[in-house]
Protein backbone atom coordinates (compact mmCIF):
# COMPACT_ATOMS: atom_id res chain seq x y z
CA UNK A 1 0.00 0.00 0.00
CA UNK A 2 1.37 3.30 -0.95
CA UNK A 3 1.55 6.11 1.64
CA UNK A 4 -1.72 8.21 1.72
CA UNK A 5 -0.62 11.77 1.51
CA UNK A 6 2.43 13.60 0.38
CA UNK A 7 2.39 15.24 3.95
CA UNK A 8 5.63 15.71 5.29
CA UNK A 9 6.41 13.57 8.24
CA UNK A 10 9.39 15.74 10.17
CA UNK A 11 6.87 18.69 10.80
CA UNK A 12 6.48 20.30 14.04
CA UNK A 13 2.66 19.44 14.77
CA UNK A 14 0.30 22.26 14.15
CA UNK A 15 -2.07 21.35 16.52
CA UNK A 16 -1.49 19.57 19.85
CA UNK A 17 -3.62 18.36 22.90
CA UNK A 18 -1.80 17.29 25.90
CA UNK A 19 -3.43 15.04 28.76
CA UNK A 20 -6.55 16.80 28.53
CA UNK A 21 -8.95 15.76 31.16
CA UNK A 22 -12.26 17.48 31.78
CA UNK A 23 -14.44 16.83 35.35
CA UNK A 24 -18.17 18.25 35.32
CA UNK A 25 -19.08 18.94 38.88
CA UNK A 26 -22.41 17.83 39.35
CA UNK A 27 -24.83 17.51 42.42
CA UNK A 28 -24.25 13.14 42.51
CA UNK A 29 -20.39 14.34 42.29
CA UNK A 30 -18.13 14.48 39.75
CA UNK A 31 -18.63 13.29 36.16
CA UNK A 32 -15.85 12.49 33.94
CA UNK A 33 -16.29 13.33 30.43
CA UNK A 34 -12.28 13.12 29.18
CA UNK A 35 -9.52 11.47 31.04
CA UNK A 36 -5.85 12.43 29.61
CA UNK A 37 -6.56 12.95 25.84
CA UNK A 38 -3.58 13.41 23.89
CA UNK A 39 -3.32 13.87 20.24
CA UNK A 40 -1.79 16.22 17.48
CA UNK A 41 -2.22 16.97 13.97
CA UNK A 42 0.61 18.36 11.90
CA UNK A 43 -0.69 21.26 9.24
CA UNK A 44 -2.80 19.39 6.18
CA UNK A 45 -4.24 16.55 8.20
CA UNK A 46 -7.19 15.17 8.94
CA UNK A 47 -8.03 13.61 12.17
CA UNK A 48 -11.10 12.14 12.64
CA UNK A 49 -12.58 11.00 15.98
CA UNK A 50 -15.19 8.33 16.71
CA UNK A 51 -16.67 7.11 19.56
CA UNK A 52 -20.25 6.28 21.13
CA UNK A 53 -22.45 8.97 22.21
CA UNK A 54 -21.15 10.89 25.77
CA UNK A 55 -17.52 10.11 25.36
CA UNK A 56 -16.69 13.65 25.65
CA UNK A 57 -16.31 14.33 21.64
CA UNK A 58 -17.68 17.64 21.95
CA UNK A 59 -16.10 18.28 25.09
CA UNK A 60 -12.48 17.48 23.13
CA UNK A 61 -14.01 20.11 20.26
CA UNK A 62 -15.18 22.51 22.49
CA UNK A 63 -11.69 22.41 23.83
CA UNK A 64 -9.90 22.36 21.10
CA UNK A 65 -11.34 25.66 20.17
CA UNK A 66 -10.43 27.55 23.08
CA UNK A 67 -14.28 27.85 24.03
CA UNK A 68 -13.99 25.55 27.14
CA UNK A 69 -11.21 25.48 29.67
CA UNK A 70 -9.76 21.86 30.46
CA UNK A 71 -9.78 20.73 33.63
CA UNK A 72 -6.30 19.84 33.26
CA UNK A 73 -4.15 19.67 30.38
CA UNK A 74 -2.79 21.95 27.69
CA UNK A 75 -4.21 22.45 24.32
CA UNK A 76 -1.07 24.27 21.75
CA UNK A 77 -1.50 25.55 18.40
CA UNK A 78 0.74 26.84 16.39
CA UNK A 79 3.39 26.07 19.07
CA UNK A 80 1.41 28.41 21.01
CA UNK A 81 -0.78 27.63 24.72
CA UNK A 82 -4.35 27.92 23.85
CA UNK A 83 -6.25 30.18 26.75
CA UNK A 84 -8.87 31.85 25.08
CA UNK A 85 -11.10 31.18 21.99
CA UNK A 86 -9.39 30.83 18.96
CA UNK A 87 -10.74 33.33 16.69
CA UNK A 88 -9.04 32.34 13.84
CA UNK A 89 -10.13 28.96 13.00
CA UNK A 90 -13.20 27.73 11.95
CA UNK A 91 -16.44 26.02 13.41
CA UNK A 92 -19.10 24.13 12.07
CA UNK A 93 -21.90 22.69 14.55
CA UNK A 94 -23.94 19.45 14.17
CA UNK A 95 -26.87 22.39 13.42
CA UNK A 96 -25.92 25.04 11.21
CA UNK A 97 -26.57 27.87 13.73
CA UNK A 98 -27.56 30.14 10.90
CA UNK A 99 -28.79 33.55 11.75
CA UNK A 100 -32.60 34.00 10.44
CA UNK A 101 -32.91 37.36 9.41
CA UNK A 102 -29.81 36.96 7.08
CA UNK A 103 -29.54 35.40 3.97
CA UNK A 104 -27.40 32.87 3.09
CA UNK A 105 -24.67 35.35 2.01
CA UNK A 106 -25.32 37.71 5.18
CA UNK A 107 -24.87 34.69 7.44
CA UNK A 108 -21.51 34.16 5.67
CA UNK A 109 -20.55 37.49 5.69
CA UNK A 110 -20.30 37.65 9.38
CA UNK A 111 -17.51 36.14 10.30
CA UNK A 112 -16.04 39.08 7.77
CA UNK A 113 -17.32 41.28 9.56
CA UNK A 114 -16.21 40.08 12.98
CA UNK A 115 -12.63 39.65 11.33
CA UNK A 116 -13.14 43.18 10.15
CA UNK A 117 -12.25 41.95 6.38
CA UNK A 118 -12.06 44.85 3.39
CA UNK A 119 -16.47 44.55 2.38
CA UNK A 120 -15.78 44.40 -1.07
CA UNK A 121 -13.76 41.61 -1.30
CA UNK A 122 -14.50 39.26 1.21
CA UNK A 123 -18.02 39.54 -0.38
CA UNK A 124 -16.54 38.20 -3.79
CA UNK A 125 -14.76 35.14 -1.47
CA UNK A 126 -18.12 34.25 -0.04
CA UNK A 127 -19.87 34.08 -3.41
CA UNK A 128 -17.14 32.46 -4.23
CA UNK A 129 -17.36 29.72 -1.69
CA UNK A 130 -20.95 29.42 -1.97
CA UNK A 131 -20.67 28.67 -5.65
CA UNK A 132 -17.76 25.97 -4.79
CA UNK A 133 -20.56 24.08 -2.36
CA UNK A 134 -23.07 24.09 -5.50
CA UNK A 135 -25.17 27.37 -3.80
CA UNK A 136 -24.77 29.56 -6.72
CA UNK A 137 -28.32 31.75 -7.27
CA UNK A 138 -29.48 31.08 -3.58
CA UNK A 139 -26.87 33.58 -2.06
CA UNK A 140 -29.89 36.17 -1.33
CA UNK A 141 -32.36 32.87 -0.29
CA UNK A 142 -33.09 33.20 3.78
CA UNK A 143 -32.12 30.33 5.84
CA UNK A 144 -35.86 29.26 5.85
CA UNK A 145 -36.42 28.90 2.23
CA UNK A 146 -32.76 26.28 2.00
CA UNK A 147 -32.83 22.58 2.71
CA UNK A 148 -30.95 21.00 5.73
CA UNK A 149 -27.93 20.29 3.31
CA UNK A 150 -27.56 23.98 1.70
CA UNK A 151 -27.66 25.48 5.24
CA UNK A 152 -24.96 23.40 6.29
CA UNK A 153 -22.67 24.16 3.42
CA UNK A 154 -23.63 27.81 4.25
CA UNK A 155 -22.28 27.16 7.87
CA UNK A 156 -19.31 25.76 5.71
CA UNK A 157 -18.43 28.82 3.66
CA UNK A 158 -18.88 31.00 7.20
CA UNK A 159 -16.05 28.92 8.80
CA UNK A 160 -13.88 29.03 5.06
CA UNK A 161 -14.11 33.00 4.52
CA UNK A 162 -11.13 33.69 6.47
CA UNK A 163 -9.18 31.06 5.21
CA UNK A 164 -8.48 29.55 8.64
CA UNK A 165 -5.35 27.09 9.01
CA UNK A 166 -7.98 24.65 11.24
CA UNK A 167 -11.37 23.41 10.83
CA UNK A 168 -13.61 21.99 13.89
CA UNK A 169 -16.60 20.14 12.72
CA UNK A 170 -18.72 18.40 15.54
CA UNK A 171 -20.59 16.02 13.30
CA UNK A 172 -21.85 18.28 10.64
CA UNK A 173 -23.44 15.86 8.83
CA UNK A 174 -25.25 14.42 11.67
CA UNK A 175 -28.68 15.94 10.93
CA UNK A 176 -28.60 14.93 6.45
CA UNK A 177 -29.95 12.39 4.84
CA UNK A 178 -28.07 9.77 3.12
CA UNK A 179 -27.35 11.06 -0.10
CA UNK A 180 -26.97 14.32 1.23
CA UNK A 181 -24.01 13.24 2.98
CA UNK A 182 -22.76 11.76 0.26
CA UNK A 183 -22.35 14.89 -1.87
CA UNK A 184 -21.36 16.79 1.14
CA UNK A 185 -17.71 14.73 2.42
CA UNK A 186 -17.09 14.79 -1.47
CA UNK A 187 -17.44 18.38 -1.20
CA UNK A 188 -15.32 17.85 2.18
CA UNK A 189 -12.95 16.40 0.79
CA UNK A 190 -12.00 18.82 -2.35
CA UNK A 191 -12.40 21.59 0.10
CA UNK A 192 -9.66 20.10 2.26
CA UNK A 193 -7.79 19.55 -0.70
CA UNK A 194 -7.45 22.74 -2.14
CA UNK A 195 -5.70 24.35 1.09
CA UNK A 196 -3.60 23.45 3.81
CA UNK A 197 -5.94 22.95 6.84
CA UNK A 198 -5.62 20.96 9.86
CA UNK A 199 -9.33 19.28 10.53
CA UNK A 200 -10.72 18.09 13.53
CA UNK A 201 -13.70 16.04 12.33
CA UNK A 202 -16.25 14.23 14.91
CA UNK A 203 -18.47 11.90 13.51
CA UNK A 204 -20.81 8.99 14.89
CA UNK A 205 -20.03 7.21 11.42
CA UNK A 206 -16.78 4.56 11.07
CA UNK A 207 -16.82 4.97 7.32
CA UNK A 208 -17.35 8.83 6.67
CA UNK A 209 -14.39 8.52 9.41
CA UNK A 210 -12.03 6.02 7.45
CA UNK A 211 -13.05 7.57 3.97
CA UNK A 212 -11.69 11.57 5.02
CA UNK A 213 -9.30 11.03 7.31
CA UNK A 214 -5.58 10.39 7.77
CA UNK A 215 -6.20 9.37 11.08
CA UNK A 216 -9.06 8.36 13.14
CA UNK A 217 -8.91 8.31 16.66
CA UNK A 218 -11.38 5.93 18.12
CA UNK A 219 -12.48 6.75 21.66
CA UNK A 220 -13.62 4.72 24.55
CA UNK A 221 -16.93 4.91 26.41
CA UNK A 222 -17.47 7.62 29.46
CA UNK A 223 -15.03 8.54 30.46
CA UNK A 224 -13.93 9.63 27.26
CA UNK A 225 -10.23 7.86 26.51
CA UNK A 226 -8.32 7.36 23.29
CA UNK A 227 -8.43 4.10 22.55
CA UNK A 228 -6.36 3.34 19.32
CA UNK A 229 -5.08 6.18 16.72
CA UNK A 230 -5.33 4.14 13.15
CA UNK A 231 -3.49 5.74 10.52
CA UNK A 232 -5.31 5.69 7.15
CA UNK A 233 -3.33 4.90 4.27
CA UNK A 234 -5.57 5.01 1.52
CA UNK A 235 -4.82 6.89 -2.04
CA UNK A 236 -5.98 10.54 -2.10
CA UNK A 237 -8.10 11.89 -3.85
CA UNK A 238 -10.54 9.32 -2.66
CA UNK A 239 -13.83 8.18 -4.92
CA UNK A 240 -16.84 6.49 -3.90
CA UNK A 241 -16.08 3.56 -5.35
CA UNK A 242 -13.26 3.32 -3.27
CA UNK A 243 -15.83 2.35 -0.46
CA UNK A 244 -16.42 -0.59 -1.88
CA UNK A 245 -12.56 -1.94 -1.51
CA UNK A 246 -11.35 -4.57 0.89
CA UNK A 247 -8.98 -2.10 1.77
CA UNK A 248 -11.73 0.44 2.71
CA UNK A 249 -13.51 -2.41 4.43
CA UNK A 250 -10.51 -3.61 6.35
CA UNK A 251 -10.11 -0.49 8.04
CA UNK A 252 -13.74 -0.36 9.06
CA UNK A 253 -13.58 -3.92 10.31
CA UNK A 254 -10.48 -2.83 12.85
CA UNK A 255 -12.57 0.05 14.55
CA UNK A 256 -16.10 -2.12 14.50
CA UNK A 257 -13.98 -4.87 15.84
CA UNK A 258 -12.81 -1.89 18.96
CA UNK A 259 -16.31 -0.87 19.27
CA UNK A 260 -17.42 -4.54 19.47
CA UNK A 261 -14.68 -5.69 22.55
CA UNK A 262 -15.77 -2.69 24.36
CA UNK A 263 -19.28 -3.50 24.42
CA UNK A 264 -20.27 0.03 22.68
CA UNK A 265 -22.04 -2.85 19.85
CA UNK A 266 -22.68 -6.35 20.15
CA UNK A 267 -23.81 -8.87 17.70
CA UNK A 268 -26.40 -11.51 19.20
CA UNK B 1 -54.41 19.51 -0.26
CA UNK B 2 -54.33 19.65 -3.53
CA UNK B 3 -57.06 19.26 -5.79
CA UNK B 4 -56.34 17.26 -9.28
CA UNK B 5 -56.87 19.67 -12.11
CA UNK B 6 -60.30 18.07 -13.88
CA UNK B 7 -59.06 16.32 -16.99
CA UNK B 8 -61.93 17.34 -19.60
CA UNK B 9 -62.11 13.81 -21.48
CA UNK B 10 -60.08 10.66 -19.65
CA UNK B 11 -59.52 9.34 -22.74
CA UNK B 12 -58.00 12.13 -24.51
CA UNK B 13 -54.23 12.37 -25.25
CA UNK B 14 -52.44 13.15 -21.73
CA UNK B 15 -52.08 16.90 -20.98
CA UNK B 16 -48.45 18.61 -21.51
CA UNK B 17 -46.87 18.93 -18.28
CA UNK B 18 -46.74 22.75 -19.18
CA UNK B 19 -50.90 22.95 -19.55
CA UNK B 20 -51.07 21.11 -16.10
CA UNK B 21 -48.36 23.08 -14.52
CA UNK B 22 -50.62 26.05 -15.61
CA UNK B 23 -53.73 24.61 -14.39
CA UNK B 24 -52.31 23.79 -11.03
CA UNK B 25 -51.13 27.25 -10.59
CA UNK B 26 -54.39 28.98 -11.77
CA UNK B 27 -56.14 26.80 -9.55
CA UNK B 28 -53.68 27.84 -6.50
CA UNK B 29 -54.11 31.38 -7.72
CA UNK B 30 -57.98 31.14 -7.50
CA UNK B 31 -57.49 29.32 -4.11
CA UNK B 32 -55.77 31.89 -2.17
CA UNK B 33 -58.38 34.72 -3.59
CA UNK B 34 -60.93 33.34 -2.22
CA UNK B 35 -59.55 32.64 1.53
CA UNK B 36 -58.50 36.38 1.21
CA UNK B 37 -62.09 37.91 0.30
CA UNK B 38 -63.33 35.40 2.88
CA UNK B 39 -60.95 36.48 5.80
CA UNK B 40 -62.78 39.72 5.28
CA UNK B 41 -66.12 38.66 4.88
CA UNK B 42 -66.95 36.06 7.04
CA UNK B 43 -66.13 38.21 10.36
CA UNK B 44 -67.84 41.10 8.58
CA UNK B 45 -70.97 38.57 8.25
CA UNK B 46 -71.12 37.47 11.58
CA UNK B 47 -71.07 40.82 13.33
CA UNK B 48 -73.82 41.71 10.80
CA UNK B 49 -75.78 38.91 11.93
CA UNK B 50 -75.15 39.97 15.48
CA UNK B 51 -75.67 43.01 15.43
CA UNK B 52 -79.14 42.75 13.03
CA UNK B 53 -79.99 39.66 15.97
CA UNK B 54 -79.85 42.59 18.42
CA UNK B 55 -81.34 44.91 16.62
CA UNK B 56 -84.66 43.00 16.59
CA UNK B 57 -84.43 41.41 19.72
CA UNK B 58 -84.65 45.01 21.31
CA UNK B 59 -87.43 46.01 19.53
CA UNK B 60 -89.57 42.60 19.39
CA UNK B 61 -89.24 42.42 22.98
CA UNK B 62 -89.35 45.81 23.88
CA UNK B 63 -86.49 46.29 26.10
CA UNK B 64 -86.31 49.84 27.26
CA UNK B 65 -82.86 52.23 25.66
CA UNK B 66 -81.65 52.47 28.95
CA UNK B 67 -81.19 48.83 29.88
CA UNK B 68 -80.55 48.03 26.15
CA UNK B 69 -80.43 50.61 23.41
CA UNK B 70 -80.15 49.33 20.40
CA UNK B 71 -77.15 49.19 17.89
CA UNK B 72 -79.33 52.08 15.37
CA UNK B 73 -79.79 54.03 18.86
CA UNK B 74 -75.57 53.56 19.41
CA UNK B 75 -74.95 54.78 16.57
CA UNK B 76 -77.34 57.72 16.67
CA UNK B 77 -75.75 58.25 19.76
CA UNK B 78 -72.20 57.98 17.80
CA UNK B 79 -72.76 60.52 15.44
CA UNK B 80 -74.48 63.15 17.53
CA UNK B 81 -71.97 62.83 20.20
CA UNK B 82 -69.13 63.10 18.16
CA UNK B 83 -67.35 66.29 19.29
CA UNK B 84 -67.48 65.07 22.90
CA UNK B 85 -66.18 61.74 22.25
CA UNK B 86 -63.56 62.98 19.68
CA UNK B 87 -62.29 65.04 22.53
CA UNK B 88 -62.30 62.11 25.14
CA UNK B 89 -60.39 59.84 22.68
CA UNK B 90 -57.84 61.98 21.62
CA UNK B 91 -57.17 62.90 25.67
CA UNK B 92 -57.39 59.39 26.07
CA UNK B 93 -55.22 58.21 23.43
CA UNK B 94 -52.27 60.67 24.62
CA UNK B 95 -52.61 58.88 28.12
CA UNK B 96 -52.50 55.57 26.90
CA UNK B 97 -49.57 56.45 24.37
CA UNK B 98 -47.33 58.26 27.02
CA UNK B 99 -47.96 55.05 29.55
CA UNK B 100 -47.18 52.59 26.64
CA UNK B 101 -43.70 54.50 25.67
CA UNK B 102 -42.73 54.99 29.28
CA UNK B 103 -43.26 51.37 29.89
CA UNK B 104 -41.28 50.60 26.79
CA UNK B 105 -38.59 53.49 28.15
CA UNK B 106 -38.15 51.87 31.26
CA UNK B 107 -39.45 48.38 30.30
CA UNK B 108 -36.57 47.61 28.17
CA UNK B 109 -33.82 48.89 29.91
CA UNK B 110 -34.90 47.18 33.39
CA UNK B 111 -34.72 43.84 31.44
CA UNK B 112 -31.08 44.40 29.93
CA UNK B 113 -29.97 45.29 33.13
CA UNK B 114 -31.72 42.22 34.65
CA UNK B 115 -30.08 40.22 31.55
CA UNK B 116 -26.83 41.65 31.86
CA UNK B 117 -26.85 41.07 35.65
CA UNK B 118 -27.58 38.49 37.34
CA UNK B 119 -27.43 40.17 40.95
CA UNK B 120 -29.70 43.04 40.31
CA UNK B 121 -32.30 40.38 38.38
CA UNK B 122 -32.23 37.99 42.17
CA UNK B 123 -32.47 41.77 43.88
CA UNK B 124 -35.52 42.78 41.42
CA UNK B 125 -37.40 40.25 40.56
CA UNK B 126 -39.58 39.85 43.97
CA UNK B 127 -40.10 43.55 43.85
CA UNK B 128 -41.63 43.41 40.11
CA UNK B 129 -43.20 40.59 40.65
CA UNK B 130 -44.86 41.96 43.95
CA UNK B 131 -45.73 45.27 41.76
CA UNK B 132 -47.52 43.02 39.54
CA UNK B 133 -49.64 40.96 41.96
CA UNK B 134 -50.81 44.51 43.65
CA UNK B 135 -54.17 45.39 42.23
CA UNK B 136 -53.62 48.96 40.64
CA UNK B 137 -56.64 50.32 40.88
CA UNK B 138 -56.14 49.87 44.73
CA UNK B 139 -53.25 52.61 44.28
CA UNK B 140 -55.14 54.49 42.18
CA UNK B 141 -56.56 56.98 44.56
CA UNK B 142 -52.70 57.28 46.51
CA UNK B 143 -51.32 58.36 42.95
CA UNK B 144 -54.60 60.61 42.82
CA UNK B 145 -53.51 61.85 46.28
CA UNK B 146 -49.53 62.56 44.75
CA UNK B 147 -50.31 64.63 41.33
CA UNK B 148 -53.06 65.36 41.56
CA UNK B 149 -56.09 65.19 38.64
CA UNK B 150 -54.33 65.86 35.68
CA UNK B 151 -52.87 63.61 33.00
CA UNK B 152 -49.96 62.48 35.15
CA UNK B 153 -51.65 60.07 37.38
CA UNK B 154 -53.44 58.22 34.58
CA UNK B 155 -50.04 57.78 32.22
CA UNK B 156 -48.62 56.49 35.56
CA UNK B 157 -51.42 53.86 36.32
CA UNK B 158 -51.40 52.96 32.36
CA UNK B 159 -47.31 52.54 32.59
CA UNK B 160 -47.57 50.63 36.02
CA UNK B 161 -50.05 48.16 34.55
CA UNK B 162 -48.43 48.26 31.04
CA UNK B 163 -44.52 47.99 31.87
CA UNK B 164 -44.47 44.20 33.12
CA UNK B 165 -44.94 42.41 29.96
CA UNK B 166 -42.39 44.50 27.82
CA UNK B 167 -39.79 43.68 30.70
CA UNK B 168 -40.51 39.82 31.10
CA UNK B 169 -40.50 39.40 27.28
CA UNK B 170 -36.93 41.03 26.86
CA UNK B 171 -35.61 39.46 29.42
CA UNK B 172 -37.05 36.10 28.23
CA UNK B 173 -36.36 37.05 24.27
CA UNK B 174 -32.31 37.78 25.47
CA UNK B 175 -31.78 34.51 27.61
CA UNK B 176 -33.58 32.60 24.99
CA UNK B 177 -31.21 32.58 22.53
CA UNK B 178 -29.40 28.85 21.10
CA UNK B 179 -26.04 28.91 23.17
CA UNK B 180 -24.57 27.52 19.63
CA UNK B 181 -24.88 31.02 18.37
CA UNK B 182 -23.24 32.59 21.10
CA UNK B 183 -20.41 29.87 20.71
CA UNK B 184 -20.46 30.77 17.30
CA UNK B 185 -19.81 34.87 18.16
CA UNK B 186 -16.94 33.85 20.82
CA UNK B 187 -15.61 31.68 18.19
CA UNK B 188 -15.38 33.96 15.53
CA UNK B 189 -14.16 36.79 18.20
CA UNK B 190 -17.03 39.06 17.59
CA UNK B 191 -16.91 41.95 20.04
CA UNK B 192 -19.38 41.82 22.75
CA UNK B 193 -21.53 45.27 21.10
CA UNK B 194 -21.67 43.32 18.27
CA UNK B 195 -22.59 39.57 19.63
CA UNK B 196 -25.63 41.90 21.19
CA UNK B 197 -26.20 44.04 18.29
CA UNK B 198 -25.99 41.49 15.46
CA UNK B 199 -27.25 38.25 17.28
CA UNK B 200 -28.99 38.65 20.32
CA UNK B 201 -30.89 41.45 19.97
CA UNK B 202 -31.85 40.34 16.77
CA UNK B 203 -33.06 36.93 18.20
CA UNK B 204 -35.02 38.66 21.25
CA UNK B 205 -37.27 40.90 18.91
CA UNK B 206 -40.24 38.54 18.53
CA UNK B 207 -40.11 38.15 21.54
CA UNK B 208 -40.06 41.66 22.77
CA UNK B 209 -42.48 42.69 20.17
CA UNK B 210 -45.28 40.02 21.88
CA UNK B 211 -44.38 41.43 24.79
CA UNK B 212 -44.86 45.09 23.19
CA UNK B 213 -48.46 43.83 21.89
CA UNK B 214 -49.45 43.04 25.61
CA UNK B 215 -48.38 46.01 26.82
CA UNK B 216 -50.29 48.26 24.50
CA UNK B 217 -53.52 46.90 25.53
CA UNK B 218 -52.95 46.58 29.20
CA UNK B 219 -52.27 50.80 28.56
CA UNK B 220 -55.76 51.08 27.47
CA UNK B 221 -56.96 49.34 30.44
CA UNK B 222 -54.87 51.54 32.94
CA UNK B 223 -55.84 55.07 31.30
CA UNK B 224 -59.62 53.87 31.47
CA UNK B 225 -58.78 52.75 34.90
CA UNK B 226 -57.30 56.26 35.83
CA UNK B 227 -59.86 57.97 34.37
CA UNK B 228 -62.72 56.08 36.37
CA UNK B 229 -60.78 56.72 39.79
CA UNK B 230 -60.28 60.40 39.22
CA UNK B 231 -60.93 61.69 35.62
CA UNK B 232 -62.30 65.24 34.04
CA UNK B 233 -61.73 64.05 30.56
CA UNK B 234 -61.35 60.83 28.24
CA UNK B 235 -63.15 58.30 27.60
CA UNK B 236 -63.55 56.54 31.01
CA UNK B 237 -64.56 59.60 32.13
CA UNK B 238 -67.08 59.89 29.68
CA UNK B 239 -68.37 56.34 30.59
CA UNK B 240 -68.72 57.51 34.20
CA UNK B 241 -71.04 60.42 33.26
CA UNK B 242 -72.95 58.61 30.54
CA UNK B 243 -73.60 55.67 33.47
CA UNK B 244 -74.23 58.75 35.97
CA UNK B 245 -76.82 60.19 33.97
CA UNK B 246 -78.25 56.80 32.91
CA UNK B 247 -77.23 57.64 29.19
CA UNK B 248 -76.74 53.91 28.15
CA UNK B 249 -76.70 54.92 24.64
CA UNK B 250 -73.91 57.18 25.16
CA UNK B 251 -72.37 54.37 27.41
CA UNK B 252 -72.24 52.58 24.58
CA UNK B 253 -71.01 54.64 22.44
CA UNK B 254 -68.00 55.17 24.83
CA UNK B 255 -67.55 51.41 24.85
CA UNK B 256 -67.48 51.17 20.95
CA UNK B 257 -64.87 54.08 20.65
CA UNK B 258 -62.47 52.25 23.61
CA UNK B 259 -62.84 49.02 21.27
CA UNK B 260 -61.78 50.90 17.88
CA UNK B 261 -58.80 52.80 19.80
CA UNK B 262 -57.77 49.57 21.59
CA UNK B 263 -57.68 47.84 18.12
CA UNK B 264 -55.97 50.51 16.02
CA UNK B 265 -53.71 51.60 18.42
CA UNK B 266 -52.78 46.87 18.79
CA UNK B 267 -52.84 47.40 14.78
CA UNK B 268 -49.97 50.09 15.26
CA UNK B 269 -47.60 47.66 17.04
CA UNK B 270 -48.42 45.10 14.66
CA UNK B 271 -47.36 47.02 11.59
CA UNK B 272 -44.51 48.39 13.78
CA UNK B 273 -43.41 44.44 13.68
CA UNK B 274 -44.39 43.52 10.63
CA UNK B 275 -42.15 46.87 9.55
CA UNK B 276 -39.21 45.31 11.90
CA UNK B 277 -39.21 41.31 11.12
CA UNK B 278 -39.26 39.39 8.18
CA UNK B 279 -42.43 37.67 8.00
CA UNK B 280 -41.77 34.13 8.70
CA UNK B 281 -40.08 35.21 12.13
CA UNK B 282 -43.26 36.72 13.08
CA UNK B 283 -44.94 33.36 11.96
CA UNK B 284 -42.65 31.50 14.57
CA UNK B 285 -43.08 33.72 17.29
CA UNK B 286 -41.35 32.64 20.12
CA UNK B 287 -42.63 34.67 22.26
CA UNK B 288 -44.89 35.32 25.14
CA UNK B 289 -47.17 37.11 23.68
CA UNK B 290 -49.71 36.19 20.65
CA UNK B 291 -52.03 38.38 18.58
CA UNK B 292 -55.45 39.50 20.05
Amino acid sequence: MSPASPRAENEQPYLHLHGLSKIYASRDGPVRALDQVSLSGRRGEFISIVGPSGCGKSTLLMIAAGLMAPSSGVVMADGETVLAPRTEIGIVFQNPVLLEWRTALGNVMLQAEAKKLERGSAERRARALLAAVGLAGFEDKYPHELSGGMRQRVSICRALIHDPPQLLMDEPFGALDALTRDQLVLDLQRICNERRMTVLFITHSVPEAVFLSDQVIVMTPRPGRIDRVIDIELPRPRTLALRETPEFARYNREILDLFLARGVLREH
Amino acid sequence: MNEMPRNPSPLSTPLRIEDVEASVQRHRARRAARARVSAVLSPLGVVIVLLALWEAGTRAFGVPAFLLPPPSAVAVAIVTHAPLLAAGAWVTTVEILLGFLLSVVVGIPLALMIFLWPPFARAIFPLLVSSQAMPKVAIAPLLLVWFGFGMVPKVLIAFLIAFFPVVINTAVGLAAIEPEKIQLARSMGLSAMDTFFKIRLPDALPSIFGGLKISITLAVVGAVVGEFVGGDAGLGYLLMVANGSMDTQLLFAGIVCLTVLGVVLFGLVELAERLALPRYIISDDKGMGGTL
